[in-house]
This record gives structure tokens, sequence and C-alpha cells, in this order.
């Protein structure tokens, strides 16, 4: 586990995911058109849900996303509180404003699908509801980061919202299997093929949650490559005031 | 060729519309944020090298 640490040194984050980037932007871009594209174009309507099964492409990567992005953010922000190494703390901020726009994606095609197949766009259904607080919860996050000039008192104050936001990070997840009520089914995808939903819709749909997921990963690693220049940034230029 | 989305056509095309509008805008922002930076950056590197 040594070598796991020595990323946590800038110099070495900002070597490895220098040469990390391209081909991760290149690897998110293919196979964010290839998914959408194949899912659009490609895959017939549900013969229930007519065309609006062609959201699932969308909505269903942005919220794993909008989840697994908060996680990421609460693993970050535990080795921040334990190891206090500075690259956890930036990547948890840098991913922040990731998260929370795959939240509102999740929300907005949630809403939009709900309104033809449910009759309304909005329901307060378990899971619905604890994905408003999720974003919520990343809205305050981010303005947390904001708010506190000290980057370390921010870093530990974030981290401990955090982990308060992670309650709701998980309900999002399993609400529609902790309370057996609401209008959302339960997971779209499942190990069971009696469960799990048509080959020709999931294909696709796994493409397009590659997609997500590296888009993700580029976004994180370029902002947060951005966040460890800003900190040397204003470093070096405390230390020009000062000479 | 646009595929026929029937009676829902509206719903599908604006959930795409409204995702790769809000993706293109996070993308637009976290490159132009990074350049910026790592501009003004260079700049401060370079004006301490010359100091010495």
């Amino acid at each position: 586990m040594s070598s796991l640490w020595e990323y946590a040194n800038p110099k070495r984050f900002m070597q490895l995911s220098g040469s990390m980037l391209p081909w991760v932007s290149g690897l998110a871009a293919l196979c964010l058109v290839v998914g959408l594209y194949w899912g659009f174009f490609l895959t017939p309507d549900d013969f229930r849900q007519g065309s609006t099964v062609k959201i699932i492409y969308l909505h269903v990567p942005s919220a794993l996303m909008a989840i697994n992005a908060w996680l990421m953010m609460l693993v970050t922000s535990i080795i921040w509180l334990v190891r206090r190494h500075h690259v956890s703390a930036l990547a948890a901020r840098a991913a922040a404003p990731v998260g929370a726009t795959f939240t509102v994606i999740a929300l907005a095609t949630g809403a939009i699908w709900g309104q033809p197949m449910w009759g309304t766009w909005w329901v307060w259904d378990p899971r619905l509801t604890s994905f408003l607080i999720l974003f919520l919860f990343y809205l305050g996050y981010i303005a947390l980061w904001e708010a506190i000039e000290d980057p370390d008192t921010a870093a530990d104050l974030t981290s401990v919202l955090c982990l308060v936001g992670s309650v709701f990070a998980l309900l999002s997840r399993y609400a529609v299997l902790f309370w057996n009520q609401g209008l959302h089914q339960g997971a779209t995808l499942s190990l069971d093929k009696e469960e799990n939903i048509s080959d020709v819709f999931y294909f696709p749909l796994l493409v397009s949650i590659a997609g997500f997921v590296l888009l993700f990963v580029a976004l994180v690693l370029l902002r947060t490559r951005t966040e460890i220049r800003v900190r040397r940034l204003r470093a070096l230029m405390a230390r020009e005031r000062m000479a | 060729m646009m595929p026929d989305l029937g009676r829902y056509a509206i719903e599908v095309i604006s959930a795409y519309a409204v995702s790769l509008a809000l993706i293109v805008v996070l993308v637009v922002i976290s490159w132009r944020r990074a350049q910026v930076v790592r501009a003004r950056l260079r700049e401060v590197e370079r004006r301490r090298e010359a100091d010495g």
C-alpha cells in the first residue's frame, strides 16, 4: 500500500495524472458517443414505455455517478481527516461540482421521464426525496469550501459535512429497499438474468455507464490538477507579497 | 437519421438536450479554468525565475 500513498505527493500526482488525462478523456468521449448513439438511434422502443426508454442511457448512469461521486468524496475526505494528504482533500473538492451536475441531470431526466410514465414531474417518493437532499448537500459542500478562507479548516469542515451527507448518498441508493413505497422502481441493473433489463437495452447502457464513469474520472483529474496549481499559485503570490 | 420517437419525442429530445448541455458546460468551465490557472502559474513562476 505504501506505493499508493506516493501519489499523495502533489508532484507525483501531477506526473501520473498528466499522462493519464488524455487517454481517460479520449476513452470517455468514445464511450459516451458510442453508448448514447447506440441507445438513441439503434435500440427499439419498450412495449410499455415507448421511446421514453431511451432516457435510461442518461438517467441511470448520471444517477449512479451522482451517488458514487459522493462516495469517492467520502473516501478522500476520510483520507484527509486521518492522514492529512492535501491532494485527497483537493480531489474531494474537485469532484463536488461534477457530482452535483450529475445529480441535476439525474433529477431533470427523472422528472422528464416521470411526467409521461407516472403522470407527474415530481413526487415525494423516498428515492427522489433522498436524491434531492443529496443535491442540497452537494450545494452546501461547494458553498462551504468557498466560504472558508483557510484551506485546511475548509478541508476539515467539508470532510465532516461529507460524512454526514453520505447517509443520504446511501439512502438514495437503497431507499427503495428500506421503504417499500413510492413510484420509483427498484434497481435497473441486476446480476439476476430474470430481473435484469433486456440485453438490447443492457449493452448500450453498459457502454453509456462506462462513458459517465470515465468522464467523471477525467474531470476529477483535470479539476484536481487545477486545484493543486491554484494552491501553488497562492503560495507563490503570498511569498511575493512578503518579499 | 432521426428515429421515430412517436408521441414522446419532446420528452426524449429535451432529456438529451438538457443533459448534453449540462455536460458540455461542465467540461468547458473545467477546461477553461484549467487553462487560465496554468497560464497564471507559469507567468508567476517565470517572474520568480527572472527575479532570481
